[in-house]
């Protein structure tokens, strides 16, 4: 950096977010799911993004990991495009991403300690990962952040043996194992009764609050999104239609996001 | 019954409906398929005198059969030629069982690029091709009479089977699982540690089981052609017309077969 300009906290901050140019993902050639979004995320607190089925908020958080990969775009963090890497570089630029999943994507016949330590399987190497000889240190903060979450007990449990909202925990306690520099969730709590999915909410704004993690979620119910984020991003067929702090989002935005009448009343 | 959907419409007493029409097509087919047994039949010399011939023949083969030999030196022959068929087995199911997973799970399409998961298909169809009694003479006259050309038979066998399954499982497991271990940023063998064997693991298991059992069974096939074991105990026994030491080996031969059905049933309830 040049050393001539004024040190601002403000570019410091910009250099920690997220700066999506311009993403587009096409799954059909000519059908854009995303139609050249751009986006920036600065790092810290909660960014929701809401809007209807189908209308790219999935695509868009899993092109940030990669788990789709974007037509054309940037997606800029911490100085790496990551629309743009390969193999080990995007491996490593994932492992300190977490991810939380709607039908929380737990290993169903490992234990819950075995899926907490799936989030450590970026930075061992393979033997450990099969002789299940992870390091002493992980092991350690697999437990506390498992009590973190509310199951210490249930440690050596199948996860095929947990509830729903058990095992969103547990999908938490994963993506903290990663000590990630971005938190992304998708869908949350959409599998989830609305008491649990308030709890979940509560556990992610939290945990990734304490440890000063950005969370990008996905959520299409707007009461939660109100209540926990700090930032509502909303999207209508591919395109960004809102961007503000919750209180900004009157009910005529909500209108134009989600489109209809009937059922706000 | 008789309010179906089929009643709302009377039948009318002029034209009785059929349910079951006659299929032309079926019945040409059926009648030209029994024209062409009988032609084929008398082409071949198969006919009533020679079946009673053959019938004779065979009492007067089963009755030199007993009494079953046990003579000490047979025996001995029996227990090495057993023995060797049971380490051809059990050779053949192991290296099966290690070469089988790389190659399954080559050809999962759900995992490996399509140009790869399309070759490691083409070598499973392969495999699974030819019999492993002709696998079993290709390798005699490639490697020469003995155990190695049973082993390399039969593990050309497992590799057919066993890879075929595994690429099965894989293709049927939940993504969403295997996503989740790629989210984090996993090298690709430890996803498939950890997010794909702990779904195969089972079903891999039993199909290993069933392999063995079944290897126990080929590992006295291939040895008739000069694979080894105790098949090759059993050519030799006929050749001599020792017909009562026949008796003993095929005895012998149930009795492992029913064993090893046993051993594996076992195995595979154990990691159900």
């Amino acid at each position: 950096m040049d050393a001539s300009i004024p040190f601002r906290p403000a570019a410091a901050e910009l250099d920690r977010a997220l700066v999506i140019r311009n993403l587009r993902k096409e799954y059909r050639a000519g059908q854009p799911v995303l139609k050249d979004v751009s986006l920036t995320v600065e790092a810290r607190g909660m960014t929701a993004i809401i809007g209807p089925s189908g209308t790219g908020k999935s695509t868009l958080i899993r092109c940030i990991n990669r788990l789709v990969d974007p037509t054309s775009g940037e997606i800029i963090f911490r100085g790496q495009d990551l629309a743009r890497l390969r193999g080990r570089e995007l491996r490593i630029a994932r492992r300190r991403m977490g991810m939380v999943f709607q039908e929380y994507n737990l290993v169903e016949r490992l234990s819950v300690i075995e899926n907490v330590l799936c989030g450590r399987l970026g930075y061992v190497p393979v033997w450990r990962a099969w002789l299940r000889r992870f390091p002493a240190q992980d092991i350690d903060r697999a437990f506390h952040l498992l009590d973190a979450v509310g199951l210490g007990e249930l440690a050596t449990h199948r996860a095929d043996q947990l509830s729903g909202g058990q095992r969103q925990r547990v999908g938490i306690a994963r993506a903290l194992m990663q000590e990630p520099d971005l938190l992304l969730a998708d869908e949350p709590t959409s599998s989830l009764d609305p008491k649990t999915s308030i709890e979940i909410m509560e556990l992610i704004a939290r945990r990734a609050g304490e440890r000063d993690i950005p969370v990008i979620v996905n959520i299409h119910n707007v009461e939660l999104a109100r209540r926990f984020a700090d930032r509502i991003v909303g999207m209508s067929r591919g395109e960004i239609v809102f961007d503000g702090p919750p209180r900004a989002l009157e009910d005529a935005r909500l209108l134009q996001i989600y489109g209809g009448e009937g059922w706000l009343e | 019954m008789t309010d179906g959907p089929a009643s709302s419409q009377r039948p009318s007493s002029a034209a009785p409906r059929v349910a079951f029409p006659p299929s032309w097509p079926t019945r040409i087919t059926g009648i030209a398929v029994a024209l062409y047994v009988a032609y084929a039949c008398s082409i071949l010399d198969i006919n009533r005198e020679r079946l009673v011939a053959g019938f004779a023949h065979g009492a007067r083969f089963v009755s030199r059969m007993f009494p079953p030999n046990f003579a000490p030196d047979k025996l001995e022959l029996l227990y090495d030629g057993m023995l060797e068929s049971l380490q051809i087995a059990i050779i053949a199911t192991a290296f099966g069982v290690l070469l089988s997973f790389p190659l399954g799970l080559a050809a999962a399409r759900n995992l490996s690029p399509l140009p790869l998961a399309w070759a490691a298909r083409a070598l499973i169809v392969l495999f699974r091709t030819f019999h492993p009694v002709i696998v079993a003479i290709l390798f005699v006259k490639a490697v020469g009479f003995g155990a190695l050309a049973g082993v390399l038979a039969l593990i050309v066998a497992s590799l057919g089977f066993l890879s075929k399954l595994i690429a099965e499982a894989a293709e049927e497991m939940s993504m969403h699982q295997v996503e989740a271990v790629r989210a984090t940023g996993a090298p690709f063998l430890s996803l498939v540690i950890m997010g794909v064997l702990p779904q195969v693991m089972a079903r891999f298991i039993g199909f290993s089981a069933y392999q063995l059992d079944s290897n126990l069974r080929n590992s006295a096939l291939v040895g008739l052609v000069g694979g080894g074991g105790i098949g090759a105990t059993l050519f030799t026994a006929f050749q001599r017309f020792d017909y009562d030491f026949v008796l003993t080996i095929v005895l012998a031969i149930i009795a492992v077969v029913m064993a090893g059905e046993i051993v594996s049933g076992w195995m595979r309830r154990l990691f159900q």
